[in-house]
């Protein structure tokens, strides 16, 4: 006695897996020509520019798919380094354990140039009073132990405002960037802040605290000017703002630094991640423009490209 | 005789007063309630459907994810929750509704295992919904190495709804009347004869309303999928061991954008798209239920 | 129960008493193994999570974890102290519950005492939409609505706070609160009320002194209910809460819960045994055995007050 709802029912069911299966063959086929997958995992403030040059890609090359995670510089190289993805994001250069740990599980790799950016100090747009802080300035706000917890403390003539510190965590290549030249110590610094992967996290405590104070990559600065005012730096020869400009000849100092994206030799070998590769290089102003980040001298372009050739002289020989 | 009915039947005015008062408070604790809501809907609705450029409309449904607030769509996210709603009821239906047969029809209430097995239940169902993501990370993601794809997410949220349904199940098949069972031993059915041909087609309807308000409330879950899931750009449509993105991710990761483009019109057209699927689901349930449940 | 093992002894059409049939131990093989799963569930979720918290303890004095004020787990040097976390949790929670528990008893009270059943029959399925809308929804309606509108009515707020998130998922749990202290002044029998209004009771009055305090062990359930719901709430403090541990009792700061460490941590690919990796499960246990704790103490007050009226 078959219930009339249980035949609808089991129609249902049928459909449903027929679709399930779709779904799973469809993948399967998808993967052809140029195509599989490419893993990137890394830098927060790299994410964005290899997301969008995997977007213009994948819109000639449909059948390729391209993820791009935001672990962090120290979470992606982990990764990496146990050959869980094909590509590194990374705000700062692999460090020497790190390299290690790549060798020891014969890892190779090519570390290619992609942007340039200089880690911006944001405070919110409420914020009337501070225009520049020192160097000094800034290692007495973050450095290990440091109690400062309002504006008046940072410098006298600040108002008497609560300082509400945002700022990446400690996988961050940034963080570690900004420890090491501010605090003197890579991974040297307070603790008792918001500390994010996800700058977006970041750009929106700023924004929304008056007494607010951040620092991140510059495209999260370039992405959100109507939300944030840009704070300059003087490490000793006077007040400097960061701009594309001043970020590509390195003069916003000490803050300015090169971004990487480190490929495993063997992942090069696949068509797919040289053609990704190869197209980030060529359309890196474009990328750069798009993702709002800073584009590479001519001199880095000719060096990433001889990285390329080099890297695919590698993995074919 | 009078006096004492006159005594009995009106109560002071303060009192009346008091009463009337009590009664707009309880009202008001209604209204808060549903005023909100109303206000929650009335803010995503406005937002998601009027701004140009992020409306519930082809792109949202049909691109993928994109930088460009104007392009970004929400196809894979989409697909994915469609994929993870299927797979979910073929995984969470059998076992529940089989768990939900055994406890009812085959085991026998004094021993204690059963006793323990329901209690066991009942406490499932509270387990928050991100220690099912944490179990999905330490035995699905890391422990066999099935990695962050859309069938660790599918098996994580059947586990997820899964004291729902039996709980549900268990209502429909209580609710057949034992003497169809004993009519039916009477004629000497075995016990599964009796479970399958008399008790399962008439607690179908209980069963489906159930399972179906279940999975609904499973598909609206973030928690468990940021655990399991990808968190990541993904622009490609999902497939069984591939990476994926559900909705409700797609909407949080929107959500944390602080651009004013992504927060409001793009979050509020996919939580619409969210929405509409949950309120299909129900709809579709209350229907079965109104159509066949049968009142004995 | 068995009635095939049945036999008759009397003369007559015989009833031939049937074999037993392998296909019906079979059967109940396959639905006691699936009913094993939820119990695998179970164990599963213990072992998950006690394994690499005892991993976790052996690196961390337990007892600088229950009772240390500055958790930074990730920093050097690291600090395991979880009060934080506990704190911003139950924080929320506790707002959370000054905004549920008078709503959702209010509620329950109109639904039981004064609504006629029609009314009920739309008023309870529409306050159970309230408790379905998805979680990240409210976290945006928290996060983009209320806390630009406490802003406006002057609460010092900042952009992410705890009230706006408890705020929010009080009216979640309405529901919670509002369906089970209904069940359980619905049980009170109406011998008492009708002895209350035959001695000249106003409706308010049996309301507020006789089912209520009859029902009182429901209703106290429905709240250590909605307490364990709102301890192990997620995407509304994740979304709007805000991602710094913070020990304070002002609800117009951020604070981070239990879950919102989980969740946010969740955001990078954890390496497997790092410290990190174990922070996640060494706070999922203190989570799990919170509101486990909870639940056990709910469904004992819900028995209890089942046992006297049923």
């Amino acid at each position: 006695m078959k219930h009339p709802l249980v035949r609808r029912l089991g129609v249902l069911a049928v459909v449903g897996a027929l679709a399930a299966a779709v779904a799973v063959t469809a993948g399967v086929a998808a993967a052809t020509k140029l195509g599989g997958k490419v893993t990137a995992d890394g830098s927060s403030t790299v994410g964005p520019y290899v997301t969008a040059a995997a977007e213009a890609f994948q819109k000639r090359n449909r059948s390729v798919r391209i993820t791009v995670g935001i672990s962090g510089t120290g979470g992606g190289f982990e990764r990496f380094c146990k050959g869980e993805t094909d590509l590194s994001n990374a705000s700062r250069p692999i460090k020497a354990s790190e390299a290690a740990a790549c060798h020891d599980k014969n890892i190779s790799y090519e570390g290619f140039l992609v942007a340039n950016d200089g880690i911006s100090i944001v405070v919110s747009k409420k914020n009337t009073w501070a225009s520049c802080l020192t160097t000094d300035e800034l290692k007495k706000i973050w450095d290990s132990g440091s109690k400062v917890d309002n504006w008046r403390d940072v410098r006298a003539s600040f108002p008497n405002v609560p300082l509400k510190l945002y700022g990446p965590g400690t996988d961050s290549g940034t963080f570690d960037f900004f420890t090491e030249h501010i605090n003197g110590k890579a991974k040297r610094s307070r603790s008792d802040y918001v500390a994010s992967e996800d700058d977006n996290v970041l750009v929106r405590g700023v924004s929304g605290e008056r007494g607010g104070l951040g620092y991140f990559g510059y495209s999260y600065y370039a992405e959100n000017t109507n939300r944030l005012k840009l704070l300059g730096v003087n490490s000793g020869g006077g007040c400097v703002k960061p701009s594309p400009n001043r970020i590509k000849t390195y003069s916003y100092k000490p803050l300015s630094r090169p971004l990487f994206v480190y490929a495993k030799r063997s992942s090069f070998r696949r068509a797919s991640v040289q053609a990704f590769i190869r197209y980030m290089i060529q359309n890196e102003p474009v990328i750069a423009n798009k993702a709002d980040m800073v584009s590479l001298t001519p001199r880095q372009v000719r060096k990433a490209k001889y990285q390329y050739n080099r890297a695919l002289q590698l993995a074919r020989g | 005789m009078s006096a004492v009915a006159t005594r009995l039947r009106t109560h002071d005015r303060g009192a009346r007063i008091r009463g009337a008062l009590f009664v707009g408070l309880l009202l008001l604790s209604i209204a808060i309630g549903f005023l909100a809501l109303g206000t929650l809907l009335i803010d995503v609705l406005s937002k998601g459907l009027n701004w140009t450029g992020a409306t519930v409309d082809r792109v949202l449904l049909l691109e993928s994810p994109s930088a460009d607030p104007a392009i970004a769509g929400a196809r894979p996210a989409i697909l994915a929750t469609i994929y993870l709603g299927i797979l979910v009821l073929l995984f969470a239906v059998p076992i529940g509704v089989g768990t939900a047969i055994y406890l009812e029809e085959y085991a026998s209430k004094d021993r204690w295992y059963n006793r323990l097995l329901e209690v066991n239940i009942q406490n499932l169902a509270a387990v928050p919904s991100i220690v099912y993501g944490i179990l999905g990370l330490a035995f699905l993601v890391r422990g066999i190495g099935l990695g962050r794809v859309l069938l660790s997410g599918a098996l994580i949220l059947t586990l997820l709804v899964l004291p729902t349904v039996i709980i549900a199940s268990r209502e429909a098949i209580r609710a057949v009347p034992d003497s169809i069972r004993q009519a039916a031993y009477a004629l000497g059915a075995t016990r599964w004869q009796v479970v399958s041909r008399q008790v399962l087609p008439n607690a179908v309807p209980g069963m489906a309303t159930g399972s179906i308000l279940a999975l609904s409330r499973g598909l609206g879950e973030t928690a468990p999928l940021l655990l399991v899931g990808a968190l990541t750009y993904v622009s490609f449509d999902p497939t069984l061991l591939g990476d994926f993105t559900a909705l409700p991710i797609q909407i949080y990761q929107w959500i944390a954008r602080p651009q004013e483009e992504f927060r409001i019109p793009l979050a509020a057209a996919g939580i619409i798209v969210l929405l509409m699927i949950l309120l299909t689901l129900n709809a579709f349930a209350i229907w079965i239920r109104n159509r066949y449940q049968r009142t004995w | 129960m068995t009635t095939q093992d049945a036999t008759f002894a009397r003369p007559g059409p015989r009833l031939r008493a049937s074999r037993r049939r392998w296909g019906e131990d079979v059967v109940q093989g396959v639905l006691a193994l699936f009913a094993l799963i939820s119990v695998a569930t179970t164990v599963s979720i213990v072992v998950a999570l006690l394994f690499p918290a005892l991993e976790f303890f052996a690196e961390v004095n337990p007892v600088d974890y229950l009772t240390g004020t500055d958790w930074a787990p990730l920093f050097e040097p690291a600090h395991f102290g979880v009060l934080p976390l506990i704190a911003g949790s139950l924080l929320v929670t506790g707002v959370a519950v000054l905004v549920c528990a008078p709503l959702g008893l209010g509620a329950a009270i109109f639904l039981s005492e004064y609504a006629g059943r029609r009314l009920r029959s739309y008023l309870k399925p529409a306050l159970e939409v309230l408790a379905g809308i998805p979680t990240v929804v409210y976290g945006y309606f928290a996060l983009v609505y209320v806390t630009p509108q406490l802003q406006y009515l002057g609460v010092p707020a900042g952009v992410f706070n705890a009230l706006s998130a408890a705020l929010v998922m009080g009216v979640m749990l309405i529901p919670t609160v509002a369906s089970i202290s209904e069940d359980s002044m619905m049980a009170v029998p109406r011998e008492l009320r009708d002895g209350a209004y035959a001695l000249g009771s106003t409706k308010l009055h049996v309301a507020t002194r006789i089912v209520v305090p009859a029902a009182v062990s429901g209703i106290i359930a429905s709240y250590v209910l909605a307490i364990s719901r709102a301890i192990g709430e997620t995407m509304i403090v994740l979304i709007a809460a805000g991602g710094q541990p913070n020990l304070t009792l002002d609800p117009t700061e951020a604070v981070q819960t239990m879950t919102a460490f989980i969740g946010a941590i969740a955001q990078g690919d954890v390496p497997t045994g790092s410290i990190e990796y174990k922070t996640i499960f060494a706070v999922g246990l203190t989570l799990f055995v919170l509101t486990f704790a909870m639940n056990i103490v709910a469904v004992r007050l819900v028995r209890r007050w089942r046992e006297v009226y049923e």
